[in-house]
């Protein structure tokens, strides 16, 4: 019962936000509520609640049986399917990405933690890589990439994508493990110390596993943000057969499909779920490492 | 006179050899004078304790034999070698006032960190971990991890790690300061044991007087400010402690004789009022 509580309440959170939608697009005004209209001016005024007919608010139900239509025409394969498919495609690349920014961020803590020096230097350049909009540095990477491709050494198109995924992915886990590998305590410190142990063998046996508990949480925000990096960048530079360029194609449709775009904003979800979940997984198998979040 | 000499030569060098150290914390601006003109002389074998107020520098004297400080002028000489030569060598064993286990290692391996650390083989290694666990009477624990022992037992796992390398120095800062009086006085019989039969010399940060008196061959007297010796007791009792010993007469005489070294003047007996 203790364990199954947390995935009740999770069940009764979406069914929640399922009845707030049908409730409104029953008893919601049919035209939205908007603030500011001058009369007689169409367009003007802001609308704060939008109009709740089926085009703008399918329902949730009509949501759910456009999974199991065609996507396009009679003969193209059920939409779930489609959407799947790009949904591994972008699951694919933001592993990847997620990879190359763990490595990154866990090589940069690393060398600031043993140099101060370098603790100093990168960590301005560290903070200021983060407010640069990963619209700007997309198509830079994209640029690069071909460059690179052209020059004999294949860089395929999805490499461009994970790159830019482990930009957002690397920051949290440079900051959290560097918070991590600093967390022993001095009487730790002093101890390996005083059995002469190399620097090397202090990261091994004592920095590292200390820094788990700071690790675990960096690497779900790594997961996330590698998700919506390979989403964003898939879409900035412009690469097909993701989840990226689906919600965008299908959002154009929406007119006349309305149902239709939330079938990939579904696979985004799933693909939150999935990398929340490894994280999750990844957490329970460290377990012995996390025993002084728990007091006994 | 020249046998004298060839004598000396051959003697064991003393456990711990200390001359003339003085510590000062602190930079340019803002000075503390933590140790000043200390010399010490501990024999192998020897149990000493380092007693004082709060502030008169006996654990930053323990750290410095521990090369985990160094002394700003004067020499630490351990065994014979530099204090650096002989942290290298791995010539003590430490323990502190925490226990400082790492929580995700059980009791065992805990104790075997350091003899991991210096690359001793995996038979070895559970070997000397068996004797230890027993040795300090935790072998049904073994598998346990420090979050699930009480804060007596952590502080035995602590002194069993100190013992893993065969130390034939030991230094402990305070080691029984946050037990409960039973278990301090239990943990105290089990040190005299223990150091009775490793036959290691002991250096024993502490401020209780009769923790010091009850463990020590001799016991160090520190004042404060700057830290320095102020008076050396002998406290001849010899290495069986029972601990009928603790309600001894001449306990009570070595545990006054320190009180007065403390304070400085005779303290009134309560009988002589």
């Amino acid at each position: 019962m203790r364990r199954a509580l947390p995935w009740i309440w999770g069940v009764i959170g979406v069914l929640f936000v399922v009845a707030v939608w049908e409730l409104y697009k029953f008893f919601g005004p049919a035209d939205g509520v908007v603030i500011g209209a001058v009369e007689g001016q169409t367009g003007s005024g802001v609308r704060i609640l939008p109009r709740n007919d089926d085009r703008n608010m399918p329902h949730v139900w009509a949501m759910i049986a456009r999974l199991f239509e065609p996507t396009t025409g009679a003969t193209t394969p059920p939409l779930w399917i489609t959407v799947l498919g790009g949904a591994v495609v972008t699951l694919g690349i933001a592993a990847a990405g997620f990879l190359i920014g763990v490595i990154v961020g866990l090589v940069l803590a690393i060398v600031m933690q043993r140099f101060r020096l370098l603790n100093w230097g990168l960590t301005p350049w560290i903070i200021v890589s983060q407010t640069v909009p990963l619209i700007a540095f997309a198509p830079i990477v994209a640029r690069l990439g071909n460059q690179v491709d052209r020059s004999g050494f294949p860089w395929p198109e999805w490499l461009s994508v994970a790159v830019i995924a482990s930009y957002l992915a690397f920051f949290p886990v440079a900051v959290g493990a560097l918070r991590g590998l600093t967390s022993p305590d001095v009487i730790h410190q002093d101890l390996m110390r005083s059995y002469a142990a190399s620097s090397t063998q202090t990261l091994v046996r004592l920095r590292f596993p200390a820094s788990v508990p700071y690790l675990l949480p960096a690497l779900r925000l790594a997961a996330a943000n590698a998700i919506i990096g390979a989403v964003v960048a898939e879409v900035s530079i412009g690469m097909g057969g993701g989840i990226g360029r689906m919600l965008i194609q299908m959002a154009q449709t929406a007119s006349s499909d309305p149902a239709l775009p939330w079938a990939p904003i579904f696979g985004a979800v799933l693909l939150g779920f999935i990398a929340a979940g490894s994280i999750g997984l990844l957490g329970v198998s460290l377990k012995r490492f996390r025993r002084g979040e728990v007091v006994a | 006179m020249s046998t004298f000499v060839t004598k000396e030569l051959d003697a064991p060098p003393p456990a711990v050899l200390v001359s003339g150290v003085d510590k000062v914390f602190g930079n340019r601006k803002k000075q503390v004078q933590a140790l000043t003109g200390i010399d010490l002389t501990i024999q192998a074998g020897e149990f000493v304790s380092l007693i004082g107020p709060s502030g008169c520098g006996k654990s930053t004297l323990m750290r410095i034999i521990a090369d985990l400080d160094t002394a700003t002028t004067g020499t630490v000489e351990v065994f014979g070698k530099s204090a650096q030569q002989a942290r290298l060598d791995q010539d003590y064993g430490i323990a502190f006032q925490q226990a400082g286990l790492l929580p995700w290692r059980t009791v065992g391996q805990n104790i075997a960190l350091p003899l991991e650390l210096h690359g001793v083989p995996h038979a070895d290694r559970v070997r000397r971990v068996e004797e230890l666990v027993s040795l300090v009477g935790l072998a049904e624990f073994r598998d346990r991890y420090p979050d699930e022992l009480s804060g007596g037992m952590q502080q035995r796992v602590a002194i069993a790690r100190s013992l893993a390398e065969r130390p034939k120095l030991l230094l402990m800062d305070e080691p029984f300061g946050a037990l409960d009086e039973m278990t301090r006085e239990r943990m105290q019989a089990e040190l005299v044991r223990i150091t009775s039969q490793t036959g290691a010399a002991v250096v024993f940060v502490t401020h209780s007087i009769p923790e010091a008196v009850f463990l020590s061959d001799r016991v160090v007297v520190m004042s404060p400010r700057p830290g320095q010796i102020k008076e050396i007791l002998d406290i001849p009792f010899g290495d069986e402690r029972p601990d009928l010993l603790r309600e001894s007469p001449e306990f009570f005489e070595r545990v006054t004789a320190v009180r007065e070294a403390l304070h400085g003047v005779p303290v009134e007996r309560a009988n002589e009022r």
